[in-house]
């Protein structure tokens, strides 16, 4: 076993450039590189992190922004709808008034006319009778050569014509 | 070549100075640089090479980049694990163990016996793995007594331990304690050896079997190869857990001297 059949003439220089090998990986690997190394790990995991955070923090704002939104439309659709009923309900009451007021003057052309279409009808009856009345008389004193009194004349086509 | 097929399994593990032999010294020690050595600094050439190719630092890492990361995430989880946060200072130390540890035991497995020169796998010497325990040991030893001053010692003596009982338990766990950095630098040394050895042994049945000439040797050779293929594979592991092993059983140290319990 030469680890131990050497071990008198060997130790020294074994301990010697294990010590100044380790040593050397110890200060300049260990010491000087590995913290970098580790420090880049770290700079990553910040690097994520923050970038991970700042989505989030975007992803919030959007999500406010987008309520915001939702907010401002149903406000703003309530108004236009107002004004939509608002200008449908005066404009209903424009055209109430304005019809009432068409009607208004229909029907006081309407009675006019009425009136004077009855007017007219007196008149003509009155014509009629009178005319009627004349033309009885005459037909009396033609056919029955009888004077009848203008009054009495008048009376009987008053009574036949209204019969 | 039948005399040559004697294969000595424990010759793999022979350090031979390569130059320095007779004037490196210091302070009468010899200090020569051997093949041990010089695994020992192919090693640290080899984990600089792969660390610097992770120093990109890129915001989104190449593959490269990612396996550094990879290595030195799984030790900084292993020391939040095992000691919390105040285990992140010793993350330079420990990833230089474990790094080393495994690149050690890896290159030591290396096939280059094909090519003709000869791996050395100098984590199957307690001599290398003794220092880097007692170093382990050493930090515990020094962490806790700065933190703890000699508070310390009451890590021998668990929660609710009766009275009675303090002596007796105080002395088991001032002798497991005391133990530890010879468990932790002779398990690794064992475990190396013990596959090399075997890998060694089983090669010699291949060689040994084919020269025996027909019959029963051939088919101990192939049996033999068989078993050397996944016994490569089952070494693949090991170097990776006694790397492990080494890192986590220091950590659980450190975690004793810096949360006492």
């Amino acid at each position: 076993m030469p680890q131990i059949a050497q071990l008198a003439e060997t130790w020294s220089s074994q301990i010697f450039w294990m010590l100044v090998f380790f040593g050397f990986i110890f200060f300049v690997i260990g010491r000087g590189m590995v913290p970098k190394v580790m420090a880049t790990v770290e700079a990553r995991d910040q690097q994520i992190a923050k970038d991970l955070a700042a989505a989030e923090a975007a992803r919030a704002a959007a999500n406010a922004e987008e309520e915001a939104w939702r907010v401002e439309s149903n406000r703003q659709r309530a108004e236009a709808q107002a004004v939509v009923a608002k200008a449908k309900a005066e404009a209903a009451k424009a055209s109430e008034t304005r019809l009432a007021k068409a009607n208004a003057k229909i029907e006081a052309k309407l009675a006019e006319a009425e009136a004077k279409i009855a007017e007219a009808r007196s008149g003509a009856l009155k014509e009629i009778e009178k005319v009627a009345a004349e033309a009885a008389g005459d037909i009396v004193t033609r056919v029955a050569g009888l004077s009848v009194d203008a009054k009495a004349a008048n009376a009987a086509v008053k009574e036949a014509l209204n019969a | 070549m039948a005399e040559a097929a004697k294969v000595d399994p424990m010759h793999q593990f022979t350090i031979q100075p390569m130059f320095g032999t007779e004037h490196w010294q210091i302070a009468g020690y010899n200090i020569a640089f051997t093949n041990s050595s010089l695994w020992m600094a192919i090693a640290a050439v080899a984990l600089l090479v792969f660390v610097a190719g992770g120093m990109k630092r890129e915001l989104v890492p190449g593959r490269w980049q990612m396996a550094v990361e990879g290595f030195t995430g799984f030790i900084d989880n292993l020391l939040a694990a095992n000691i919390g946060p105040a285990g992140k200072k010793y993350v330079p130390y420990i990833f230089s163990l474990f790094m080393f540890i495994l690149f050690a035991n890896l290159l030591g497995l290396v096939p280059l016996g094909l090519v003709g020169a000869h791996p050395f796998t100098f984590t199957s010497h307690f001599t290398a793995t003794g220092v880097l325990a007692v170093m382990s040991f050493a930090i515990v030893l020094i962490v806790g007594f700065w933190k703890h001053k000699l508070h310390f010692f009451s890590l021998f003596v668990p929660h609710g331990t009766p009275v009675v009982m303090i002596p007796l338990i105080f002395a088991i766990e001032l002798v497991s304690f005391l133990v530890r950095p010879f468990s932790l630098g002779l398990r690794l040394f064992v475990a190396m050896m013990a596959g090399h050895v075997l890998l060694e042994v089983l090669s010699g049945f291949v060689i040994n079997g084919i020269n025996a000439g027909l019959g029963i040797g051939p088919v101990v050779s192939v049996l033999s190869f068989v078993l050397m293929i996944a016994i490569c594979a089952l070494e693949l592991l090991v170097a990776g857990i006694q790397a492990y092993v080494f890192a986590l059983l220091t950590s659980l140290y450190l975690n004793d001297a810096e949360n006492l319990h």
